[in-house]
């Protein structure tokens, strides 16, 4: 019984980062119909924009504080200077520029800062809590990193649901043209929107880091899972993202654990078909009348 | 029809008139072309050779899907990993000569592909996208979970395949494995480009502008859309086989997401939809690296600089080339060529 609590636990931190992840794809998905294959990448360099901070000031919270303002800047620069041309062309065309991207960062980070993992400090204890004499697996960074997510995911929502700036956003990507003619800003807005979304991403870096350690690919299969809990989700629904990538971090917290962790690819995949099989735009997002 | 005509390309003109001789012109022409290229050669050249003939019958399938009906896969390089596991069972396990087990390894990924295509015909853009990449990631995990059969995290090896005897002494196995990889990518070549110009070539590119105006002229959407990913898989497993013949082994690292990253990257960055796109990019995937990798070695670099130099070129060529030439590089040759010849169009 304590092995099953300690790998729901251990399911739903996995699952609060991957959230993250799933967020910052939908946050771009939403905004410029790409998927953002660098995502990955980007959130890699502000991790160890803040790290280099953390080591230099010994400060755990300067660090956060950086990594979100290096995700800001990263995430307006890539798309105002790169993906900015690509978005009106054919869509494969941005995924290959964002794959480059991809390439581009993990090469100049491994210039910088060598291929050498480096460790990241936690933010708490990693010692789990103590229920009735047992000692559990989830600790007060677990909590730590769970409770981050649910404030991100209630700041995203209520930018969108009750900002001015939210609103435009939403009328930037539902329909341009016409947010334009009612003087909406629209490439500004997906500027907004990149930026937005590189800043959640690196707030999953800086969460995941400690686990995972820092170099330049040790991020890429958060991404990838990321990946699969928003299209499990539904890429339109930010609601979807975060409970694609709960079921998503459960089920392979459950099959690591109770099967050995080589499974968890696999059993990811097989979640991931039920679901399009039943639901071919994923679990949340709404259903569009496509009769063929 | 005369439209249709003036949108080929003109070389491919000379050729005669109907499809299938064209082909077979452009097959002749491009195995001559092999032949005499392939004896110039030094031994490592002729296996980079080899290896460009592989990811060429690779790319030729998947820009055949991708281009002509639509559908993304990201997940390719599973099924080469499906096509290499199966040849290497065949022959180093069970004793198999290389060609029935490489016919075996197209007949493995078809019947994998079949309910892969029925799936995928079910999802769009992004979802398929997801899912296919979910395959990729997740299909090597299988060769870890029965170590015994697929060798675990090692992988298998089989011997390099030899020339035969009447070739001569002096012939060398690379240049013996250019031929095998050159004979089946003219045989892709001859299949894709019968198939898509042939009428189910016309209903996919249908299917792809327009489902629904598909749909209502009676052409059965799913159906299509299954038998192009099947298409593709079987050449996806055709080029895992002759994987095989150049590097003697299948391991899962062999086949990382990268690689099935890399065939859209060489699809997309040679140009979609078209087999000389399939070719370049067959090209960039294999002479890129090894360039980038001299480059980078001819400079006096730190340690650091120098190992990340190849990654770093590679990852900017790909968004140079996107950003000036958003067709690819058959788009931005014909663009040149439209300069440099204005009285003749080639828009196709």
């Amino acid at each position: 019984m304590t092995t099953f609590i300690d790998y729901t636990l251990n399911g739903i931190s996995n699952g609060a980062i991957y959230a993250a992840v799933a967020l910052a794809l939908v946050l771009i998905w939403r905004a410029t119909r790409i998927v953002n294959f660098a995502q990955g990448a980007m959130l890699m360099i502000t991790t160890y924009i803040a790290l280099a901070v953390t080591n230099k000031t010994g400060s755990y919270v300067l660090g956060f504080i950086v990594a979100l303002a290096s995700g800001l800047i990263l995430g307006a620069l890539v798309e105002r200077l790169v993906m900015r041309r690509v978005e009106d062309g054919p869509p494969l065309n941005a995924v290959i520029v964002a794959l480059g991207l991809y390439t581009l960062f993990v090469a100049v980070a491994g210039m910088i800062w060598s291929d050498t993992p480096r460790p990241y400090p936690n933010a708490f204890s990693i010692l789990g809590y103590k229920v009735g004499g047992t000692r559990l697996l989830f600790a007060p960074d677990d909590l730590f990193i769970v409770v981050v997510v649910i404030l991100i995911a209630a700041a995203l929502a209520a930018l969108f649901r009750y900002t001015s700036l939210g609103l435009q956003m939403r009328a930037a990507a539902f329909k341009p043209e016409v947010a334009r003619l009612l003087g909406v800003r629209v490439g500004r807005m997906f500027t907004y929107g990149w930026a937005l979304a590189a800043m959640v991403g690196a707030i999953a870096g800086v969460l995941v880091a400690p686990s995972v350690f820092v170099a330049p690919n040790n991020f890429d299969p958060i991404l990838i899972t990321g990946f699969v809990a928003a299209v499990l989700g539904g890429l339109d629904s930010p609601p979807g993202a975060v409970i694609g990538a709960l079921i998503v971090g459960l089920i392979t917290s459950y099959v690591s654990g109770y099967e050995g962790s080589a499974l968890e690819p696999l059993a990811a995949f097989v979640v991931l078909m039920l679901v399009l099989m039943v639901k071919p735009t994923g679990l949340f997002s709404a259903t569009k009348e496509r009769r063929v | 029809m005369s439209a249709l005509r003036a949108r080929t390309a003109p070389i491919e003109n000379l050729l005669g008139r109907s499809t299938l001789t064209r082909s077979l012109g452009l097959v002749i022409v491009a195995g001559v072309v092999l032949y005499v290229v392939s004896g110039q050669l030094g031994a490592y050249n002729q296996s980079q050779l080899a290896t460009g003939l592989f990811y060429f019958a690779v790319l030729a399938g998947l820009t055949m899907l991708i281009g002509s009906s639509g559908q993304v896969s990201l997940g390719h390089g599973a099924l080469m990993a499906l096509g290499a596991y199966t040849v290497v069972l065949l022959v180093g396990k069970e004793g198999w000569a290389l060609v029935p087990a490489l016919i075996a390894a197209v007949l493995v990924t078809t019947a994998v592909g079949i309910p892969m295509g029925i799936a995928a015909s079910r999802l769009r853009g992004p979802y398929l996208a997801g899912a296919t990449l979910a395959f990729a990631v997740g299909l090597p995990a299988l060769a870890n979970q029965f170590p015994v059969t697929f060798g675990g995290s090692n992988g298998l090896i089989i011997n390099p395949p030899l020339p035969p005897s009447w070739l001569g002494a002096s012939f060398s196995q690379e240049e013996w494995w250019a031929w095998i990889c050159g004979l089946a990518a003219l045989l892709v070549l001859f299949l894709v480009y019968n198939l898509t110009r042939s009428g189910l070539g016309r209903s996919l590119r249908a299917v792809r502008d327009d489902e629904i105006a598909a749909s209502l002229c009676g052409l059965r959407v799913p159906r299509l859309q299954s038998l192009a990913f099947v298409i593709s898989a079987a050449c996806a497993g055709l080029g895992g086989g002759l994987f095989v013949v150049v590097f003697q082994l299948a391991t899962p690292e062999s086949f990382p997401l990268q690689l099935s990253l890399a065939l859209l990257t060489g699809v997309v960055v040679g140009g979609l939809g078209s087999l000389w796109g399939a070719a370049f990019g067959a090209a960039v995937l294999t002479l890129l690296p090894g360039w980038s990798n001299d480059i980078s070695n001819s400079l006096s670099l730190s340690q650091n600089v120098q190992g990340n130099l190849p990654f770093a070129i590679y990852g900017a060529v790909l968004i140079v080339v996107m950003l000036v030439w958003p067709s690819g590089i058959v788009g931005g040759l014909r663009a040149l060529a439209k300069v440099v010849s204005t009285n003749r169009r080639r828009d196709l």
